[in-house]
């Protein structure tokens, strides 16, 4: 062991002593300030339990439809070529990293009143800026690319010999994607569930711009955690703390779902992905 | 394969860890210590302020000014969490007298004065008087209660009769965290009308039309400012402060639709 290769392993250390301490202090911080008195009495303010409702419900809905839509699409990205694959997978990808306002500001132009289509939505009576059906536009809209991009790697890391294994045995696209693909990628398309999941109960920017805050009907967790940082500091820490327990845990539980699935090994993905292959899943917000 | 982290390496990066922030703390010291000639004073402002200080900024020669403009109320928080800024100036009085009385604070001046107004798009739309914001289908946004202009707009409120009062906040679609949220919704269509101030209306550039509060309702909205306790550079923020209550400041208030102090 030379001295130059034990000073390079003590820099390692530093730098990820440097990470998690930085990681870890702001959310250690929402505890330490906030008794379980506190919590308990932030969460018996009726306000706070609108907020709570309204969050799972709208990030619930939003996580349904990314998966519902997702998952065949993030299929065709994983298993077909065609011209302007690239392209398409930039696009998809595209609001990881736009910053909030932007997508607000965005979703704003495109589905406001005086949006593209949001004139026309509005003579159908479908407008829905500053609507509970708003927030979830706005989720929807940020937290997809996590998803997607997600279960796009799952699937690319699926041994194709399953497939041609499945296809060879008589099963036809549709049952070799459903019994076979989703099984087997099942680690990874929950890790990027979770991921959306996780980024939409976050989301502020874009729901303040475009769903506005109002109780009960758009005024999700982050924007009551926002409204009483001025008045309220201590009911803004219970608030972040609940959230954060809420992220933790999931973020728990699809770690020891994900620990047994081939899909979900990150190993495997960054594999077959390759280093050069653009946006690490967590660089958005 | 994970390969095991030798013994020596974990205790190299102890010291290391032990002896960086000490290094840094020394370059701090160091640094704090020259002066600089042109220094840049940081103004925490509320919202509805953003035109008028950006003008009067020009006739400020003692310092470059760095602004952040957001809800009076949010300022306030951030400073009682420990934010230094050299100037703070809300849309009341009320925020920056409960931080003088902390301690926080130097003495407020009033040094403005405003309208509430309703906003209404400057074409088209339902709502033509002050009668209209009740009807049905109308849809508003207000400030949330803890910035000024959403404790002005219930201060409005409050002299109605229940049933007018009831009427209105039923059409409230959204509490925006300052004006200028109320403001983008009124500018994007989102709502008809909202509780903005007469500067507001004028800062739009003729996208927004003012309609007038009756007097009897109207509430006093006086603009306090202060300097900050232990603001980095007292001198600067103090000509700053002592420049908003002179000609050049009022000049600058009045040319963004402010009234004077009062």
């Amino acid at each position: 062991m030379t001295a130059r290769r034990v000073a390079f392993s003590a820099a390692l250390v530093v730098a990820l002593t440097v990470c998690v301490a930085f990681l870890t202090v702001p959310v250690v911080a929402i505890f330490v300030s906030s008794s379980p008195g506190d919590l308990l009495d932030g969460l018996r303010d009726p306000s706070a339990r609108d907020a709570l409702r309204l969050s799972l419900i709208c990030t619930s809905i939003a996580t349904g439809i990314i998966v519902l839509v997702g998952t065949p699409a993030a299929w065709l990205l994983a298993t077909r070529r065609f011209r302007g694959r690239a392209l398409v997978t930039t696009l998809v990808e595209l609001p990881l990293v736009l910053p909030p306002a932007v997508a607000g500001i965005g979703l704003l132009a495109a589905f406001g009143p005086k949006g593209l289509v949001g004139g026309a939505l509005g003579d159908l009576g479908l407008q829905p800026v500053l609507t509970t059906a708003g927030v979830v536009v706005a989720l929807v809209f940020v937290a997809a690319p996590f998803y997607l991009r997600q279960a796009q790697s799952a699937f690319e890391a699926i041994d194709r010999d399953w497939l041609d294994a499945s296809r060879t045995l008589g099963a036809g696209e549709l049952r070799t994607w459903l019994l076979i693909a989703i099984p087997v990628a099942r680690g990874g398309l929950v890790t990027g569930l979770a991921l959306a999941w996780g980024r939409a109960l976050g989301e502020f920017g874009a729901t303040l711009m475009f769903a506005g805050s109002f109780r009960g009907v758009t005024q999700t967790v982050p924007l009551a955690i926002y409204e009483r940082f001025a008045s309220d500091f201590d009911g803004a820490l219970a608030l972040s703390a609940v959230l954060v327990a809420l992220s933790a845990a999931v973020l728990l539980t699809v770690k020891l779902l994900g620990s047994g699935s081939p899909g979900g090994s990150e190993n495997g993905r960054e594999q077959r992905r390759g280093p050069g292959n653009g946006l690490g899943a967590g660089v958005g917000r | 394969m994970l390969r095991p982290l030798p013994r020596r390496a974990l205790l190299l990066s102890t010291v290391a860890l032990a002896v960086l922030p000490l290094a840094a703390c020394g370059d701090d010291d160091r640094g704090g210590g020259s002066a600089r000639p042109d220094v840049t004073i940081k103004v925490s402002a509320a919202a509805s302020l953003k035109k008028a200080l950006e003008g009067y900024q020009g006739h400020f020669a003692a310092a470059t000014v760095a602004f952040s403009f957001a809800g009076s109320d949010e300022l306030a928080a951030q400073i009682e969490q420990g934010v230094r800024p050299d100037v703070f100036a809300a849309a009341n009085t009320k925020l920056p007298d409960a931080l003088h009385a902390k301690g926080l604070v130097g003495r407020p001046v009033r040094f403005a004065t405003n309208r509430l107004v309703v906003a209404v798009p400057a074409e088209g739309g339902d709502v033509r008087s002050f009668a209209d914001l009740g009807r049905d289908g109308v849809s508003l946004a207000i400030g949330s209660p803890t910035v000024p202009v959403g404790a002005y707009t219930r201060t409005v409120l409050g002299r109605l009769s229940a049933a007018r009062r009831k009427a209105i906040e039923g059409n409230v679609r959204s509490q925006e965290p300052d004006v200028a949220g109320v403001v983008g919704k009124l500018t994007q269509g989102a709502v008809d009308a909202g509780f903005v101030y007469r500067s507001d209306v004028r800062a739009a550039g003729g996208r927004l039309r003012e309609i007038a509060i009756p007097d009897a309702l109207q509430p006093a909205v006086t603009y306090g400012v202060a300097v900050v306790a232990g603001a980095p550079h007292r001198g600067q923020a103090q000509a700053f402060v002592d420049g908003l209550v002179g000609p050049d400041g009022q000049a600058a208030l009045r040319a963004a639709g402010l009234g004077p102090k009062p």
